[in-house]
C-alpha cells in the first residue's frame, strides 16, 4: 500500500503531465497538432533552461533566487552592446561572463561567508534588476534583427531553442548521472557536514552549482532575446519561481539530496508552459493565468511534502 | 617481517599503532588523561569503559576530528597526527560507527568510491563499468551479495555497516575501528559481522572494538584496554581478565564528587510521612511500549521522589522520556499523573497538567541561543502574564516573575536579562532552562543529562535545586550517564537495557557494580 502510493506520487508529475495534455486536448482539437506541441516546447525552453540550473541549487539543498536577475542584467548589457555596434557572438559571450559574475558572487557569500542563499541570491536579485533599469535607463531596447534570427533559426525544422533547451538537459544529465561532480552534488545535498567529513570539497560542490545556475539564466536570457527581440524592464521577472516550481514539480526535493533533470526537470517546465498554452488556446482570461500557475506550484509543493512523508 | 630488528625495544616492529600520553580537555575539563597502550600488528584490541569514560573523544583522535593537547601518535611506524578525516583514511585508518555515515540518495558503489571514482580516461566521466565490478568484488569480499548499483536506502542496517566496511577494504585499511557496531543489528546480521570480522583478521587487519557487550569483547579480542574517567586502568591479554574484573575495573571505587544532604528522604524505608503514603504516587506508568524503542516499561514515581533512570548509552532512557512527554509516539501503555489517566500525551497537554521536561539537547532543543536570557526564561509561563482581555503581555508581572526565578535558580547575577543565552556558559544555559520549567511550578520534572558539561559548581547548584523541588513534593525523574551523579541524588534508581527495565534499586541497595551489571546485562540477578 505504502509503496504503490510511493510510486504513484514518483509518477505524479507524468501523470499530471498526461491529463492536462488529454483535458486541453479535449477542449481544442487545435491543441494535439504537432505545430501546438512543437510551439510549447519552444516556449518551454527558456524557463526549463533556468530551471536545469535551478535542479542544480535545490539538489545541494540551496536556491537561486537571482536568475530572472542575472537574464535582465545580461540581457540589457548584451542589447546596449547590439545597439553600439558590436558583432553578435561579442555580446552572447558577454551574457555569459555577466552570469559567471552573478553566480561568483552568490557561490562567494553562500560558501565563504555561509550566508543563506535564499537571503544572497534574493540581495542579487535587487541588485540586478536595479543594475538592469539604470542600464537601460528604464526604457524598453529594441534589438537589431540579428536576435531574432537566434529564436527563429531552424535546424531539421525545429527551432533553435528548442535545440538549446534539449542540449542543455543532455549535458545537465550526464553532468549528474555521470560524472564524480554531479554524484557529490547528490552526497552535498544529502548532508553536507557528512560530505565533508566523507572528504568531499563541499566549497567547490556549492560554489560549482551556483556558476552553472547563472551560466543556465545567461543561455535562457539569450533564447529569450531571441523570442522578443527587446530588453523590456520585465525581462525575465519572477522567472526564478517559474523555474523552481518547474524544478520541484519535476520531482527535485527542496531540502537537497533527491532530483533530476531528465525526465524530471522537463516535465515539470513543459507541464507548467503546456497550462499556459492551453489556456490561450482555449481563449481563457488572461488575467486567470497567474492563478491556475500558482495553484500548480501550490500542487508542486503539496506532492512533495506527502513524497516526504510517505518515505 | 625484516630481519634488522631493534634488540632494545622488541616490540617496535610488532606495533601498528601506538598512543602515548593523550590528553585532552573540554571547557578545562581533562576527558583524556595521559592515555598509552599500543595495537600490535593484526591484532584486535578490545576497548571497554563507562558511558564519558573518554572512549569517543579517544576515538575522534584518532579519526581526525579532535586533536590531542599532549601526547603523541605512532601509526605504521610513522608518526600519526591526523588533522582531519581525510588524513586518517589516507593513512590506512577506518572506523565503523554506530551511526553509519552512508548516503542513502547515493548507490552503494557511489558510496564506497565518492571521492574516488574510476574514470574512463580522457573523459570527465565515471567508468561505471570498473566502479561496479570493483564495488562487487569488495561485496564479495564482505559476504554481501547484492548488485552495487542499489541505492543504499533500500538495505538494512546490517547490510549497510557491510557496506562500510567494504569502503574500509577499499581504502586498503590496516586498521579498522569498530565503535558499537552491534547496537542496530539483528542476532544474524552480528553474527554475520563476526564471521567477517574473523575472516578479515586472518588476512592480517588489525581491529580495534569498542562495545558495552563485554561477552563479545571477550570473545573477539586477543587484548582488552579498561578506560575510566580518561585513564588506563587495565591493560592485558584477554585471558587475564574476568568478567567480574573487567566491571569493577570500569566502575572504580572512587566517589569523588560531592552531593548536597537530602533534608527529607523517602528512599530509604519510607518511614516519613506515612499519611502522604496513599495518595503518594504521582506518574505511574504501566506496560508503555513502542516497538524497536522501548517494550513494557512499568512504574511508578511517588510525589517527592527523586527516581533515577540509569543505563548505557541506546539502552531507550532518552527515548522513554520523550515518549512521556508526548514527543514521540507509543504503541500500547497506559500513563496516570496524579492518577488522571492520560489519553493523549503531548507537550502542550502535559505541561497544563504540570510536567515539565529538560531535553538533553540543551543547545538545540531546549534553549533559542540567540534570544534573551529574560525571553527564555518567559518562554513557557508567557500566556500567564496576558491574561488581559486584548493578550497585552503585562510587562511588570512578568519582570517580577524573572527577577524571583534568577534568583531561585541564582543565575550568574553578573548576566543581564537582554543577554542572548547563546553567551552563557553551559552551566548558566542550564540554569535559564530550569528556571524556564520551574516558573510552571510543575509537580513533574523529567531531567534528561540535566548536568551534562557543567562545571562541577554548577552542577551542585542543580543537584540542590533537585532537591528543593523533591522536599516541596514534586516528584523528579532524572536520566544520567553519569553513574555517580544517580546515586548522589536520587532516592531509588531504575537500570534500563534494551528498551526495558532490568532492575530496581532503592537508595540503601545502590551499588555501582549491580547497576553496571544489570546495564551490561552481564548477569542473571535481575528484578522479576
Amino acid at each position: 500500500m505504502n509503496r504503490a502510493s510511493q510510486r504513484l506520487l514518483d509518477f505524479a508529475p507524468l501523470l499530471l503531465f498526461v491529463a492536462v495534455l488529454a483535458f486541453f486536448g479535449m477542449q481544442s482539437g487545435k491543441f494535439l497538432e504537432p505545430r501546438n506541441l512543437v510551439n510549447i516546447v519552444v516556449q518551454a525552453s527558456s524557463t526549463g533552461i533556468v530551471a536545469v540550473g535551478m535542479t542544480f541549487v535545490l539538489l545541494t539543498a540551496g536556491v537561486d533566487l537571482s536568475v530572472g536577475a542575472i537574464m535582465f542584467v545580461a540581457a540589457a548589457i548584451a542589447g546596449k552592446m547590439a545597439l553600439a555596434g558590436w558583432p553578435l557572438p561579442f555580446a552572447l559571450l558577454v551574457m555569459v561572463g555577466v552570469a559567471l559574475v552573478f553566480g561568483a558572487f552568490n557561490a562567494f557569500f553562500v560558501t565563504r561567508v555561509r550566508v543563506a542563499a535564499f537571503i544572497v541570491t534574493l540581495a542579487t536579485l535587487f541588485i540586478g534588476r536595479g543594475l538592469g533599469l539604470r542600464i537601460t535607463e528604464t526604457r524598453a531596447l529594441t534589438l537589431p534583427d540579428s536576435f531574432l534570427q537566434i529564436g527563429s533559426a531552424r535546424f531539421l525544422s525545429v527551432p533553435l531553442p528548442a535545440w538549446l533547451f534539449a542540449g542543455v538537459l543532455i549535458v545537465a544529465h550526464l553532468v549528474l548521472t555521470r560524472t564524480p561532480f554531479g554524484r557529490q552534488v547528490f552526497a552535498v545535498g544529502h548532508d553536507a557536514e557528512m560530505a565533508k567529513k566523507a572528504g568531499i570539497r563541499t566549497g567547490r560542490v556549492l560554489a560549482a552549482v551556483y556558476l552553472i545556475s547563472g551560466v543556465c539564466a545567461a543561455i535562457a536570457a539569450m533564447v529569450t532575446l531571441g523570442q522578443l527581440g527587446a530588453v523590456s524592464p520585465k525581462f525575465g521577472e519572477q522567472k526564478e519561481f517559474a523555474a523552481i516550481a518547474a524544478a520541484v514539480l519535476g520531482g527535485t526535493s527542496l531540502f537537497g539530496g533527491r532530483g533530476a533533470v531528465l525526465p524530471g526537470t522537463l516535465l515539470g517546465a513543459l507541464l507548467i508552459q503546456t497550462i499556459e498554452n492551453g489556456l490561450v488556446v482555449m481563449n481563457a482570461n488572461p488575467y486567470l493565468y497567474p492563478m491556475v500557475t500558482s495553484a500548480v506550484i501550490f500542487a508542486a509543493v503539496l506532492l512533495e511534502s506527502l513524497r516526504k512523508r510517505v518515505r | 617481517m625484516t630481519m634488522t630488528m631493534n634488540n632494545e625495544q622488541p616490540t617496535t616492529n610488532n606495533e601498528l599503532l601506538t598512543l602515548q600520553g593523550i590528553e585532552k580537555a573540554f571547557f578545562g575539563v581533562k576527558v583524556l588523561k595521559g592515555v598509552n597502550f599500543t595495537v600490535p600488528v593484526g591484532g584486535m584490541v578490545g576497548l571497554v569503559g563507562e558511558n564519558g569514560a573518554g572512549k569517543s573523544t579517544l576515538v575522534n583522535i584518532l579519526g581526525g576530528n579532535l586533536q590531542p593537547e599532549v601526547g603523541a601518535l605512532r601509526f605504521a611506524g610513522a608518526d600519526y597526527a591526523p588533522q582531519n578525516p581525510q588524513d586518517a583514511a589516507r593513512s590506512g585508518i577506518a572506523f565503523i560507527h554506530q551511526e553509519l555515515n552512508l548516503f542513502p540518495n547515493l548507490t552503494i558503489a557511489e558510496n564506497i568510491f565518492l571521492t574516488r571514482f574510476p574514470r574512463t580516461r580522457a573523459t570527465p566521466f565515471i567508468q561505471r563499468g570498473e566502479m561496479h565490478e570493483r564495488a562487487a568484488e569488495l561485496l564479495h569480499e564482505v559476504g554481501l551479495e547484492i548488485p552495487p548499483h542499489r541505492l543504499v536506502e533500500t538495505l538494512s542496517a546490517g547490510e549497510r555497516q557491510l557496506v562500510e566496511i567494504a569502503k574500509a577494504l577499499s581504502i586498503e585499511a590496516r586498521l579498522i575501528i569498530f565503535d558499537e557496531p552491534t547496537t542496530s543489528l539483528s542476532e544474524r546480521e552480528t553474527a554475520r559481522l563476526f564471521a567477517l570480522i574473523a575472516r578479515l583478521r586472518a588476512s592480517g587487519l588489525a581491529m580495534i572494538y569498542i562495545s558495552h557487550t563485554l561477552a563479545d569483547v571477550f570473545r573477539l579480542c586477543d587484548d582488552i584496554v579498561v578506560l575510566r574517567d580518561g585513564e588506563v586502568v587495565g591493560a592485558g591479554a584477554t585471558k587475564t581478565f574476568t568478567t567480574e574484573k573487567l566491571v569493577s575495573l570500569m566502575v572504580g571505587r572512587t566517589m569523588s564528587q560531592l552531593f548536597p544532604e537530602r533534608r527529607a528522604s523517602l528512599g530509604t524505608n519510607g518511614a516519613n510521612a506515612p499519611q502522604a503514603e496513599q495518595c503518594s504516587a504521582l506518574l505511574d506508568v504501566r506496560d508503555v511500549s513502542q516497538p524497536g524503542v522501548v517494550e513494557n516499561i512499568s512504574f511508578t514515581l511517588h510525589r517527592g521522589e527523586v527516581l533515577g533512570l540509569s543505563g548505557l548509552m541506546g539502552a531507550g532512557r532518552s527515548e522513554l522520556a520523550r515518549i512521556l512527554f508526548g514527543l514521540d509516539p507509543r504503541q500500547h501503555g497506559e500513563v496516570r499523573l496524579a492518577g488522571e489517566v492520560l489519553h493523549r500525551l503531548s507537550p502542550r497537554n502535559l505541561i497544563e497538567h504540570g510536567v515539565a521536561f529538560l531535553t538533553e539537547n540543551r543547545r538545540s532543543e531546549g534553549l533559542c541561543l540567540d534570544a534573551a536570557v529574560a525571553d527564555n526564561l518567559a518562554l513557557v509561563t508567557l500566556p500567564q502574564h496576558g491574561r488581559t482581555p486584548v493578550r497585552w503581555l503585562l510587562r511588570d508581572s512578568w519582570q517580577a516573575a524573572i527577577t524571583r526565578i534568577r534568583s531561585v535558580v541564582q543565575l550568574d547575577p553578573k548576566t543581564s536579562d537582554t543577554q542572548p543565552v547563546r553567551t552563557l556558559s553551559g552551566g548558566n544555559q542550564q540554569k535559564v532552562v530550569l528556571g524556564k520549567w520551574l516558573l510552571s511550578q510543575p509537580k513533574l520534572l523529567i531531567l534528561d543529562e540535566p548536568t551534562r558539561g557543567i562545571d562541577v559548581g554548577a552542577k551542585f547548584e542543580i543537584y540542590r535545586l533537585i532537591h528543593q523541588l523533591a522536599d516541596q513534593g514534586a516528584g523528579v525523574l532524572v536520566i544520567s550517564s553519569e553513574m555517580e551523579e544517580l546515586m548522589g541524588l536520587c532516592d531509588r534508581i531504575l537500570v534500563m537495557r534494551s528498551g526495558r527495565l532490568v532492575d530496581d534499586l532503592p537508595r540503601d541497595q545502590f551499588d555501582r557494580e549491580r547497576i553496571l551489571a544489570a546495564a551490561l546485562g552481564t548477569t542473571k540477578e535481575m528484578a522479576s
